[in-house]
């Protein structure tokens, strides 16, 4: 049985230019002790979804289960099992890491001397132990975000919600995290975390949402989603635009589906089921039509292009949509 | 196992309490940490009664007392009316730092942020109160009433402020930054309490300003005080209700204004969320 269950959930936000819809009828479904990772670019409606499964912000429609609790009728038994985790850290600036978790401890009703003694632990284990005793204020943003981590996971929480858990941070950091995530999933926790990174879904998730304009546009493993906007690109440069029509011909060939020519008409890139395999291929018929190439190589599909293959539209909308992931973007 | 299974049900009555204690002590460790904020609420008051006693004190006649006694119970009103927009500020400060998702993330009482908000402004608010009765004792303030008429009068005002308080949490939860309020309360706040019987006696008013300022809330405020720190002069009294009952008028409105915004403010938090 699933332990996050939401059908429909719809939430229309004013703005400027009249009304948005940040969740047009978005449905969830992730199953217990399993990792769901929520992809999709700013706007889509990610953060939106993380309130309202958290209690924050209520559905204008729809309904949502988090471990057999409605959210909207019983928000407060919700609280009991859930640890939070925002892409802006909710830490208090003038307490210091201890003062903050211990005071999260507290109001979880641990009682004082539980409260402190989890608050000590969590200080070893996310290695804050510089920040204890001394306000939050003036550390680094990874250092915030790891105390702000640290205060989600203050219960051991059955479900835990990460929203753009690495976002800002830098690589060491955003390893790290990795690391913990992963181990608490060992242990057993649900998560349902949000990101814009198909490398953080991929690395981290067993399933995966890929939501558009408040909806889910595609379900399924990496691997599966990779598979439906095919693994692997092979990308060349030419020395030459002339010679762009016939490596056209060339990538046509050997990829699958239409290969794409970009704006001065030197790059020119397709998908490929198998590749390096055809990434070999490409380059002797290449060879042998007596194209010369500045660059030749391989990547991995990004979220741009799952985007492009799922949608037609580039996932790139810092208009509206929703407000909250477009704005907190700007100030991280 | 998760730990989650094992936390304990608090009745809601140790819970509100619990709840509220430990965000009153999380404010007030930050007050302890800020101490702009903390000199702001001792040097504002001591500079108000210095600056109004010695320079207008010698210049502002009142029938039947000096200048200094009628003047303190002024000061007293517009202090506390001036500290009580800081919980709105401070409201509107934690909605933009995120930490009011990480507090409606948690299953603590819906009230204790608010609860926690408001009693630490109120101990800031005692704390000016204090500070503000030994500057005037200093430049000649003397209460003419008995110890129980006086700590009426101080409980009059610090009830006024707490209650005030929540009025200034709720407009701290609807604006967009903790600035809007502070620019507000400068421009609602200030006529409001200079229109009124604060500084000056109200019947030298011209007409309109006169009207306003003997139906203004914060003359029966500072009506109340002075009877009840025994600093009234020999001037009639306006012929109006709310000043001839200055103390009952503050103590319906007080009520009015808990039991309008208390619940008020409890609803709007339980729907509020970090920008």
């Amino acid at each position: 049985m699933s332990i996050i269950e939401a059908t429909g959930l719809t939430k229309t936000c004013k703005s400027k230019s009249g009304p948005v819809h940040a969740l047009a009828g978005l449905d969830l479904a992730v199953p217990r002790g399993t990792v769901k990772a929520l992809l999709g670019p700013n706007g889509a409606g990610k953060t939106t979804v993380v309130k309202m499964l958290t209690t924050l912000i209520r559905p204008d429609a729809g309904r949502a289960i988090v471990d057999g609790i409605n959210v909207v009728e019983d928000p407060k038994t919700v609280r009991r099992v859930i640890g939070v985790s925002g892409q802006y850290a909710a830490v208090d600036e003038n307490l210091t890491g201890f003062e903050n978790l211990e005071m999260v401890g507290r109001l979880y009703h641990l009682g004082g001397t539980a409260a402190r003694r989890r608050a000590h632990e969590l200080i070893d284990l996310f290695d804050l132990t510089e920040a204890g005793n001394r306000p939050v204020k003036g550390f680094s943003d990874g250092m915030r975000r790891r105390i702000d981590l640290a205060g989600a996971l203050v219960i051991n929480p059955k479900i835990l919600f990460l929203d753009e858990p690495t976002t800002g941070l830098d690589p060491r950091s955003r390893l790290a995290l990795w690391g913990v995530i992963k181990q608490l999933v060992t242990d057993g926790t649900t998560v349902l975390l949000t990101t814009q990174y198909l490398e953080e879904a991929d690395q981290l998730s067993d399933d995966i949402a890929v939501i558009d304009d408040g909806r889910v546009i595609a379900e399924g493993t990496s691997d599966q989603l990779k598979a439906q906007i095919g693994g692997h690109r092979v990308v060349v440069a030419l020395i030459d635009a002339g010679d762009a029509a016939a490596a056209r011909e060339v990538l046509g060939r050997h990829g699958d589906g239409e290969p794409t020519v970009s704006g001065d008409g030197r790059g020119i890139e397709v998908a490929v089921g198998d590749g390096p395999r055809a990434l070999q291929r490409v380059l002797a018929d290449l060879g042998a039509a007596g194209i010369g190439l500045h660059d030749a190589g391989m990547r991995r599909p990004t979220l741009d292009d799952v985007f492009l293959k799922l949608t037609g539209h580039v996932a790139d909308k810092t208009a509206d949509a929703d407000a909250t992931d477009t704005k907190l973007e700007k100030v991280t | 196992m998760s730990a989650a299974a094992t936390l304990p049900t608090w009745t809601p009555l140790t819970m509100w309490y619990s709840d509220g204690w430990t965000v009153t002590k999380r404010n007030l460790t930050k007050l302890k940490r800020s101490p702009d904020m903390l000199v702001f609420a001792v040097i504002q008051p001591i500079m108000f009664v210095l600056l109004f006693s010695q320079v207008y004190g010698g210049a502002i006649q009142v029938q039947g007392t000096d200048y200094t006694q009628f003047l303190m119970a002024g000061i007293f009103a517009q202090t506390v009316v001036f500290g009580s927009t800081f919980s709105g500020s401070a409201m509107a400060q934690d909605l933009k730092e995120g930490i009011i998702d990480r507090f409606r993330s948690l299953p603590m009482s819906g009230s204790a942020v608010l609860i926690g908000r408001t009693n630490s402004d109120l101990v800031l608010n005692t704390i000016s109160m204090v500070i503000m009765m030994l500057t005037g004792l200093v430049v000649g303030w003397r209460v003419n009433s008995s110890f129980p008429e006086f700590m009426a009068g101080v409980g009059l005002l610090l009830l006024f402020s707490y209650s005030f308080s929540w009025v200034m949490a709720l407009l701290g939860m609807m604006v967009k930054t903790p600035e809007v309020i502070n620019n507000a309360s400068f421009l609602i706040l200030f006529p409001l309490t200079f229109i009124s019987n604060a500084f000056v006696p109200s019947d030298t008013l011209p007409d309109p300003l006169r009207l306003f300022a003997e139906w203004n809330p914060v003359s029966s405020l500072v009506q109340a005080a002075r009877e009840l720190f025994g600093n009234v002069g020999t001037a009639p009294v306006p012929d109006i209700w709310t000043m001839q009952h200055p103390i009952l008028t503050v103590l319906i409105g007080v009520s009015v204004m808990l039991v309008v915004f208390v619940p008020l403010c409890i609803r709007k938090f339980a729907s509020i969320s970090s920008r």
